[in-house]
């Protein structure tokens, strides 16, 4: 009654809606930071026991990989300089996948390997002065208190990714899809361990030098 | 032209009725994904790019330590800084820090703890190695250096 006597809708203005909505919209835009939680995965050693004298070290040399850094940010790598650090990856990889010397166990993992990396093998391994078998091999990294951060991390970097490339190429993936696969998933976790079997991923990551060098 | 203008029947306005909606949905788009910041980063954070990254699994495990040069130098000097929470902290408060850390977990979860180091590309190892010491004194040994994904 009342509304045929003012004539007017019934209907809510929803015009400045749309108006409301972007104020909204505008502000969420701006206090949005889309989480960036991405990163590289490391397991610091645990702290030394004072009880226990330092582990001692005898393993073979031609069985340490050997990356040096210093403060000016130049690297020697296995006694010799080197300026394009996009080649650690590909003179890590052959120096895990040498198979110089290997134990009875790693002959029949060599049998094993997908015939790519066996080729790869074949191709640039069995050198004698490089790592015996996949699990002797050690890659030891050390940079100076000097060094930048962005170096550090740079070689870590290409270490994972030789590593995860190996790891994939096992198991007929690549570097990167190995690195997604999820182990929440049971047939993926066992890709994953299937391919981490009897490779360890072993880094050692020396403290830096006090004495810039 | 006049003869044009009266054949055409229809209307020339675009309906706006659904505008609303759209926007709406943007909106909840946002709201959803919004994580809003507990902390003001007060180093600066030019965080290094890597390839070879791996996603955190279980976020409430994450403590976060920022390391970078002061933004504001003139109060704070120009040397690297570690940041935790609000605070810049000294080398020797960290593994407090972590032990408060940790008691914000349940019992089984305490050494899974991981630390997550949003570290600036300038910064020196030193700073960060040093932290990692006293990390470990901690027993907080699972580290993630914080990256952005390099495209190749």
């Amino acid at each position: 009654m009342a509304r045929s006597k003012l004539g007017a809708s019934s209907e809510v203005n929803a015009g400045s809606m749309a108006d409301i909505a972007f104020l909204l919209l505008i502000f969420f835009l701006v206090t949005t930071t889309i989480a960036n939680d991405k990163g590289i995965a490391m397991l610091l050693p645990p702290k030394p026991d004072p009880n226990e004298p330092p582990p001692e070290v005898n393993k073979n040399d031609r069985n340490i990989f050997k990356i040096l850094a210093n403060s000016k940010d130049m690297l020697l790598v296995e006694d010799e300089p080197l300026a394009d650090v996009g080649e650690l990856k590909d003179m890590i990889k052959s120096f895990v996948l040498n198979f110089g010397k290997p134990s009875a166990e790693y002959v029949t993992m060599y049998q094993s390997l997908p015939p790519t990396l066996r080729s790869y093998v074949n191709a640039n391994g069995k050198r004698p002065d490089s790592s015996d078998d996949p699990k002797e091999a050690v890659v030891s990294f050390k940079a100076d208190r000097g060094t930048t951060y962005e170096l550090y991390v740079r070689v870590l970097d290409e270490i994972n990714a030789a590593y995860n490339e190996i790891y994939g190429q096992r198991v007929g993936l690549t570097g990167e899809q190995f690195l997604q696969l999820d182990k929440k998933n049971p047939e993926e976790k066992a890709l994953y361990l299937k391919a981490r079997q009897g490779i360890p991923r072993a880094i050692s990551i020396a403290e830096p030098n006090k004495i810039g060098g | 032209m006049a003869k044009f203008k009266k054949s055409s029947s229809t209307s020339q306005e675009i309906p706006t009725a659904a505008l609303p909606d759209i926007i709406f949905m943007l909106l909840f788009f946002f709201m959803v994904t919004t994580v809003l910041r507990e902390t003001t980063i007060m180093v600066e954070q030019k965080l290094p790019k890597s390839t070879q990254l791996s996603k955190l699994e279980r976020k409430s495990l994450v403590s976060y330590v920022y390391i970078g040069k002061p933004k504001q130098a003139n109060i704070y000097g120009s040397e690297p800084k570690i940041q935790v929470n609000d605070v810049f902290i000294e080398t020797k408060d960290i593994v407090r820090f972590v032990n408060v850390e940790k008691d914000k977990l349940s019992e089984v979860e305490r050494d899974q703890i991981t630390m997550s180091m949003k570290v600036d590309i300038e910064a020196k190892m030193g700073i960060v190695s040093d932290v990692q010491e006293e990390f470990r004194e901690a027993n907080a040994r699972k580290v993630l250096y914080s990256s952005l994904k390099r495209a190749e």
